[in-house]
């Protein structure tokens, strides 16, 4: 069961991998002003579900010679966007096996150490990825900077952290352990899809200005600014509860295993500065006088400080959350 | 009452034309700035920034001993840091200068709007604006079902808006959720604030090593502790009587030398009333005694060993020894004999005839040398690997020192001479070169444990609590209002009798949805009865 659940993982990163391809294809050849993608996203995932952001700003396309020639590329890279979500769609499924037979494997939850945080992670990420694109298929695009993200991630697990099935250490055999460790999965997850469409409005935002440098032209063919930022906020606004409700378990559960329901251990120290930063964003982001796109860059660095928590804290601190197994 | 807005007029400070004193006037105006938002940012980032070195450096709260090892490997740089308080960060100056900024900007903008919130709770909604088409929803309703303002009222209502009716005109207003629990989470803020502080005044905690048997009980008293800390409105006297016994403990072990489970079991004497009882205990579940609770951080083993010295007097060291930190249970320690070598005869006792043993305890050990590690955690083939040393151990110059590890200058200026060096199983004697003897007897379990007690803590699980329910309520409730306008019918109308109906809405918070949300709304005053089916409808897509 084991080894099937690392097959899954190679076929899976494989699959995110052809879905990104097929993602660049997309960026390639179309123009998203012309692309008609609204009405085939929707055909795609599943008919009739118009979200707020269903509507895409780009007039009806003019019939003229000039046109057709753009028109046709641009089906094309409408078709390849659906090709690449529904590979999405694959992968993520192969994912889900992944983690579903790891635990399997394991006899218990398979979040006992890195590889399996990252693992359960990322697919977390690309199942709400997933649920956006249904909400809202006119963000599509995006998909090719999420998938980029969902091979790096994978990729770096299964090289760089992956580790054999092992039972839990007594410390972490507590009904916490499915409370804490789950909510802060799904946080984290959620957070790190939140990144890609605040990273996105970043550089969209600055196209628009009419920045034409290096990163803000990789944004010429995103979706507007302004979607992309109230996604951003959407992600970012359901995460923080789970996550605060996340930490507060985690306290809880340290009153039970450690006697002290915070001690400022390293990983407790980067979360609460995870927690300080993200409230930052949401005031930010409340207040009128700030900037939107300081606002964002606020979450950003909050995704970086989770990147440090997960990474550097297991990597170059010792704590009493050293369960990562590597 | 009936004012068009539920903002509260400006500050009473700036109404009056008389000139204020030019210290208040900075007064107020610095607490204008502390209480701004912008203020309140940045400190929230300070408070990010200023947390980062104390998980880059150690911290004497989480590990002593790695702070002591920092500044042994800096020892130019470390005492500067400590100078700044670097070692210490969570009680330093500058980080508490930081949080009791944060949570002073935070009351002071709590409070007016707590204030303003309270009234715009007790107020009706406001009256509509002349010209609703400027609202950001609009609509004009033509013969509607509901065309009565008490009509509609009673559409709204259902939908749980907070309504009133002024004339022809229906105000509604929604989502005071929003506000209630944005103030509600910044108040459980300060409240699991208070419940930190009240912890650290009233609680206490203190660490040892519990040896087994009735003979290595302790008792709740400051000197048993190894380390202790006491709040500063805690005495020593405070610390509840209770002693412990460490009847039994147990670990199961995979094959890998990965730990399964720890159980230990213990008598607890209560000595108030004078009952005993018997308890156990483990990680993740700790001793509860109600004045304190009893945490299990550790184990490992005893060594006893017993020494007969030249004279034939013995004596028995059941010493802990420490995990070196090897997944399988290598430790390394102590065993001091400084009474050994008395003359009988005399009763003098020779300062160079001290004895001592250092040296590693292998659960199990491997079938042949080195004996420097153990092969796995549990005691499959226990055994010593002692050296001896004799001479002046140095406990007499009265310098604090580790009673798990030999005094090194008494070693390094030739006081204390090592003697010999032998790996003893259980049951085994050896001979030293004076005719003394050492016999390792077998093992004692022992447990690290941690006792503690946290008032504070239950004001700060509620306050978690609501912290969480009003975390929810600020960021998912929308605040939003709408009004609708009756006009008496037009002239020249086909349906001539009905009245024109115009509504606008506005939503005073970011609100995606409003559009749909003010469709709905206006689809229902014109349906009215037919309002039940559509919602129906609407659920099921």
């Amino acid at each position: 069961m084991s080894a099937l659940s690392d097959q899954l993982v190679t076929f899976a990163i494989l699959a995110y991998l052809v879905a990104m391809i097929s993602h660049a294809v997309e960026y390639a050849l179309g123009n998203a002003r012309k692309v008609p993608a609204a009405a085939p996203a929707r055909e795609l995932v599943g008919a009739g579900v118009g979200g707020p952001g269903g509507t895409v700003e780009e007039p009806a396309t003019p019939v003229t010679p000039a046109a057709t020639r753009a028109g046709r590329s641009a089906a094309r890279a409408a078709l390849a966007g659906r090709i690449a979500a529904w590979i999405t769609v694959l992968a993520a499924a192969l994912h889900l096996g992944a983690v579903v037979t790891r635990g399997i494997a394991a006899e218990r939850m398979p979040w006992g150490n890195m590889y399996e945080f990252v693992l359960t992670v990322t697919w977390i990420g690309a199942a709400a990825w997933l649920a956006v694109l249904w909400k809202q298929p006119s963000l599509r695009r995006l998909g090719l900077f999420l998938t980029l993200v969902m091979v790096l991630l994978l990729a770096f697990a299964e090289l760089k952290l992956y580790v054999q099935v092992v039972p839990l250490m007594p410390a972490l055999q507590s009904y916490w352990f499915i409370i804490h460790v789950s909510t802060i999965i799904f946080a984290s997850g959620i957070f790190l899809l939140g990144v890609v469409p605040a990273v996105a409005y970043l550089m969209r935002a600055g196209w628009e200005q009419g920045k034409r440098s290096f990163p803000y032209t990789l944004a010429r063919r995103l979706p507007a600014a302004a979607g992309l930022e109230r996604l951003t906020f959407t992600l970012h606004a359901f995460a923080f509860p789970v996550f605060t409700f996340a930490v507060i378990a985690g306290a809880i559960w340290a009153e039970a295993a450690w006697g002290r329901a915070w001690g400022w251990d390293p990983k407790e120290t980067w979360a609460f500065i995870s927690w300080v930063v993200y409230a930052g964003y949401l005031h930010a982001r409340a207040t009128p006088s700030v900037k939107r796109n300081v606002a964002t860059w606020i979450s950003v660095v909050g995704f970086l400080t989770m990147l440090m928590n997960l990474f550097g804290v297991n990597f170059f601190f010792t704590g009493l959350h050293s369960y990562a197994g590597v | 009452m009936t004012t068009v807005d539920d903002r509260p007029a400006a500050p009473p400070a700036g109404a009056p034309r008389r000139r204020i004193h030019p210290v208040l006037a900075l007064l107020r105006n610095s607490w204008r700035q502390l209480t701004s938002m912008r203020t309140a940012l940045i400190l929230l980032f300070l408070l990010a920034i200023a947390a980062i070195p104390g998980s880059v450096l150690p911290q004497r709260g989480v590990s002593p001993e790695k702070v002591n090892e920092y500044f042994v490997d800096h020892p130019d740089l470390a005492p500067r840091l400590q100078q700044l308080g670097m070692f210490e960060v969570f009680g330093s100056v500058w980080f508490s200068a930081i949080y009791l900024l944060l949570f002073t900007s935070l009351v002071g903008c709590i409070l007016p709007r707590a204030r303003d919130h309270v009234r715009a709770l007790r107020m009706r909604p406001p009256a509509a604006p002349k010209r609703l088409e400027r609202l950001p929803q609009h609509a004009v309703l033509e013969a509607p079902a509901a065309a009565d303002p008490e009509a509609i009222a009673a559409v709204l209502r259902r939908r749980r808006w907070r309504v009133t009716v002024r004339g022809n005109e229906v105000s509604a207003e929604k989502g005071y959720l929003k506000e209630t629990g944005n103030l509600l989470f910044h108040v459980s803020l300060v409240a699991v604030l208070l419940g930190v502080a009240v912890g650290s005044w009233y609680g206490w905690h203190g660490n040892r090593i519990l040896v087994s048997g009735a003979d290595n009980a302790f008792c709740n008293t400051r000197q048993q502790y190894a380390e202790a800390s006491l709040g500063p409105r805690v005495d020593s006297s405070d610390l509840p009587p209770f002693c412990l016994t460490l009847d039994r403990f147990e670990a199961d072990y995979l094959e890998s030398g990965q730990a399964s489970r720890y159980w230990a079991t213990v008598t607890v004497d209560h000595q108030e009333d004078g009952s005993t009882r018997t308890a156990g205990f483990s990680v993740n579940s700790p001793l509860r005694l109600g004045a304190a609770n009893v945490y299990l951080l550790g184990n490992g083993y005893a060594p006893i060993l017993r020494y007969t010295d030249r004279y034939g007097r013995t004596q028995t060291s059941t010493a802990p020894f420490l995990r070196s930190g090897d997944q399988n249970a290598t430790e390394e320690g102590v065993a001091a004999f400084p009474d050994a070598n008395v003359d009988p005869k005399t009763g003098k006792r020779a300062a160079d005839q001290q004895v001592a043993f250092d040296g590693l305890y292998l659960p199990t050990a491997p079938d042949r040398g080195p004996y420097l590690s153990s092969q796995f955690p549990a005691e499959r083939n226990p055994a010593v690997n002692l050296r001896a040393y004799r001479g002046n151990l140095g406990l007499d110059a009265g310098i604090p020192g580790s009673v798990y590890a030999l005094d090194q200058r008494q070693i390094d200026n030739g006081k204390l001479k090592q003697v010999g060096e032998k790996l003893l199983r259980p049951g085994e004697k050896w001979t030293l070169d004076d005719g003394s003897t050492l016999e390792f007897l077998g093992t004692k379990p022992y447990i690290t444990i941690s006792v503690r007690y946290a008032p504070g803590q239950s004001m700060m699980l509620v306050a978690c609590v609501t912290l969480l329910l009003g975390l929810m309520g600020s960021l998912f409730a929308r605040r939003r209002r709408v009004w609708f306008r009756v006009s008496p019918p037009v002239g020249g109308s086909p349906t001539s009798g009905s009245s024109l109906v115009e509504a606008g809405g506005l939503p005073r918070t970011e609100h995606p949805g409003f559009a749909d949300e003010f469709a709905q709304l206006v689809a229902a005053v014109s349906d009215d009865g037919r309002d039940d089916d559509r919602r129906a409808r609407e659920g099921d897509e």
